[in-house]
Formats: C-alpha cells, structure tokens, sequence
C-alpha cells in the first residue's frame, strides 16, 4: 500500500519466513490427528475447526463467520457474573463507579416473570450482526464489520460522536470518558472513542476461545465458525431450535441463544 | 550600488558555506561530533530493529499506520511493525527498575517529538510501556532490563518546552 523501501529488504523475508513457521507450528498445534500416508505427503485431519489459527500474515476472510450460541439454561446469575469478569480481565475494563457512563464490553440481563417469580438471567454483549445498525451510521467508517463478522470498532478513526451508541438495538456500545493508562496490549481503548465486545478477536486470529466462552459453564457458550458446516456450533444451529435476540430488526446476529 | 550588494551577498554566502561543516558538524559530520541540543533517543534493548534505523527515523509513522490498517480491519498480526513490538523493544525503565510510560520525558518517542513539537495520540489508547506475557514473549533476545538500568542515567533530563503535551498526556490539560 506504502511505496516505502526499507533498506534490508532481505531481513524482511527473513522475519516473515520466521513469523510463517511460528505460526504454523501454530496451526499443527491445533490438529487433532496428523497421519503420515506415504512419504512427502501428510494427511491433516481435524476433529473440529472451531479453533484453527490463522496464520499471522493471512487476512481474514469470508470463509468464516465466527459466532456463539449461548444456553439461558445452563447459567445462573453468579455464571453469568464470572463472565463479565473473566471479559473485564482479558480486555482491562472495569467499573470505576460510575455506573451511568462506566464500560460495559458485556453485561447481565435479568429476566423475570412478575406473574410466576420465574428467574434466568443471561450475558449479552454485541451480538456481531451481519448487518449492523452501528457500522450503517457510523459517520467516519469507524465502525465496520470484519470480514469473518466480528464487528468492531478502528479507534484511529472514530470520532467519539455515539451514534453507534444510538443505533444499536442490544445497547452493546460504552463511550470511554477517562484518560487510561497500561491498557492491554492486545486490547488497546482509550478517552473519546466508542467501544464494544471484539468477540476476543485477538484470541481468535490466535486459535484461541473468547474469554467469557472459557469461563462460562461447560457447554453454556459455544464459541465456533457458523459457515463451517462440520464444526460443532454450526451442526449445533442446525440441530437445536436457536433464537436470536430481537430478530424482528433482520440483523442476523453472529450470537445465538436457547432457552430464553 | 547594486553590485556592491551582490558582493556583499556573495561573500555571505561563501563564508556560510565555509563555516557550516564546523557550525552544524551533527547534522552533516559524525553522530559522536552531536551538538547537545539534539535528542539522543535511548538504544533499543530487543535487538535487531525491524527495518534500518535511519528509515525508521523518517517513515516509522507510515509504516505504524500501514501495520495499523492491516492488523485492525483484516487481522494481521505479523510482528513487524507493530507497535507492540516497538513499544516492547524501546522500553526504558527508571532508576527504580520500573518502566517509565509516555508522561515521563525519558520515553523513547517523546525524546524527539518532544524536540520536534510533533503531539502523538497513539498512547491515548495503547499502552505506552511493556505490561503482559504477550509483551515479555515478544521481546527478542538476551535480557533487556539490563541495557535499560543503565541507560536511564545517560538519558538526557530533557527540555520542559513540551509541558502542554506533558500535562495533555497527564490529562490535566483540559
């Protein structure tokens, strides 16, 4: 994109050729069973693809439509709870108490029914649309959806105008008002930019789960790629009678939930 | 008349041209011959820099957008480039063997644009010194709080002509 020469171009090769084999030692890692079939050639067989790495220099793609399937059923409040920490840890927000305009990459929705006493409760963050609201009035691009659906926001871009804020139905989006300081590296988040859920998308060019999928009740969250038809959440969306919060907008959200 | 002022111009100019080599001997001569006033950015502790230092000095900020577009909006993540990874290698501790951030004028980035009065905004959201693992793992090579501790005592105490930026950054000057 930049026509910029570095002076040791070869050290360039060098480096990505370095980069390459990390991350394909990487991407064996996550293979379930490797068989050698006849010298020079090796069969990969996969016992899900719900958490293959990309390698680092590879763009995302259409390929994969990363998404989560969430069962009401299997949380109870303190559940939920441990996910709103385990998110608060992994990405460096936190309540400063100001609960009006404090960040809140994810929450917990109580539901309750006032006739019957009936309780559940259930996380809800972004719901990475495939068409979302945030990304159509954003002024500035900022907000945009990435091409494997995590939706997020380019903070070098956004102008902190909250538009997004207005337009999403799930109110998923926090406005940062304070100057921060050591935020994670992988996370980085900062004072007059909008922010919301990125679906851990660091961990997931890595291979790697979300943080609230990781600490969330065996089975209660199932973090995994809704286009790839042999991996476990898409065979579990065609199995299971999924919801989708608010499905009357036609948003196609990436995060499904039963029993709500 | 005007010729007069012509000669004089002329004689100007070569006696300019003669003296320049010993007036700015930083700028054309030996970087150890560096007048005083220039910035003297604390050595790197991780290494080998991702490209030739003196191409780093004049399109690192082009190259840090390039790698920003790329990690941000198609998930690139190669180590080259990326802030992280300067931010990891450039580290500079303090004489308490902390890692100073961007509010100290001993920062790596603010030695120059400090001197070059140029505000960077990119320490607004990303952290300014080295915090996780990722970071540890990321630095290449040998142990590099070793270098550091001692650089901070020849790092140069810095003007205070960037006190806006200072208290910008600090976020008392709003």
């Amino acid at each position: 994109m930049i026509s910029l020469k570095p002076d040791d171009r070869k050290s360039e090769k060098a480096d990505r050729e370095a980069e390459n084999d990390g991350s394909r030692r990487a991407f064996l890692k996550g293979a379930a069973a490797v068989m050698a079939i006849a010298p020079g050639m090796t069969l990969y067989a996969y016992g899900t693809k719900d958490a293959v790495a990309k390698p680092l220099d590879e763009a995302a793609t259409r390929k994969n439509r990363w998404g989560l399937l969430i069962d009401a059923a299997k949380f109870t409040d303190a559940d939920v709870d441990r996910c709103v920490a385990a998110c608060q840890k992994e990405n460096g927000w936190k309540n400063t108490g100001h609960p009006l305009t404090d960040a809140q990459w994810i929450r917990r929705v109580n539901i309750t029914n006032k006739k019957t006493g009936e309780h559940f409760s259930l996380p809800m963050m972004c719901q990475h649309c495939a068409e979302p609201p945030c990304a159509d009035v954003c002024p500035t691009g900022a907000s945009f959806r990435r091409d494997d659906g995590i939706v997020l926001v380019d903070k070098h871009i956004c102008i902190g105008c909250r538009y997004c804020m207005m337009a999403c139905p799930y109110k998923a989006r926090s406005f940062v008002h304070e100057h921060l300081e050591d935020q994670k590296s992988y996370a980085p988040r900062g004072i007059g930019t909008v922010e919301s859920c990125t679906m851990c998308v660091h961990r997931v060019d890595e291979g790697r789960q979300p943080a609230c999928v990781e600490a969330a009740p065996q089975g209660a969250m199932v973090f995994g790629d809704l286009n790839d038809r042999s991996g476990k959440l898409a065979q579990l969306v065609e199995r299971v009678a999924t919801q989708q919060v608010r499905a009357d907008l036609n948003l196609d959200p990436g995060v499904r939930y039963r029993n709500i | 008349m005007k010729s007069v002022v012509i000669l004089q111009r002329l004689i100007l100019m070569l006696v300019m041209i003669t003296f320049s080599g010993a007036v700015l001997p930083g700028v054309v001569g030996h970087a150890a011959a560096q007048p005083a006033w220039m910035p003297k950015p604390p050595k790197a502790v991780g290494g080998k820099c991702d490209a030739d230092p003196k191409w780093m000095r004049k399109w690192h900020m082009k190259a840090l957008d390039h790698k920003r577009d790329e990690t941000m909006h198609k998930g690139i993540r190669t180590r080259k480039f990326s802030l992280k990874n300067c931010i990891s290698c450039h580290a500079v501790k303090d004489d308490n063997g902390k890692y100073i951030t961007v509010r100290d004028e001993r920062h790596f980035c603010r030695t120059c644009h400090d001197y070059a009065a140029v505000r960077i905004d990119c320490f607004d959201c990303h952290a300014s010194r080295p915090g996780d693992k990722m970071d540890k793992a990321a630095r290449a090579g040998g142990n590099p709080h070793e270098n550091a501790t001692k650089m901070s005592s020849v790092i140069r105490k810095g003007d205070t002509a960037m006190a806006d930026f200072h208290k910008y950054i600090a976020g008392e000057g709003k």
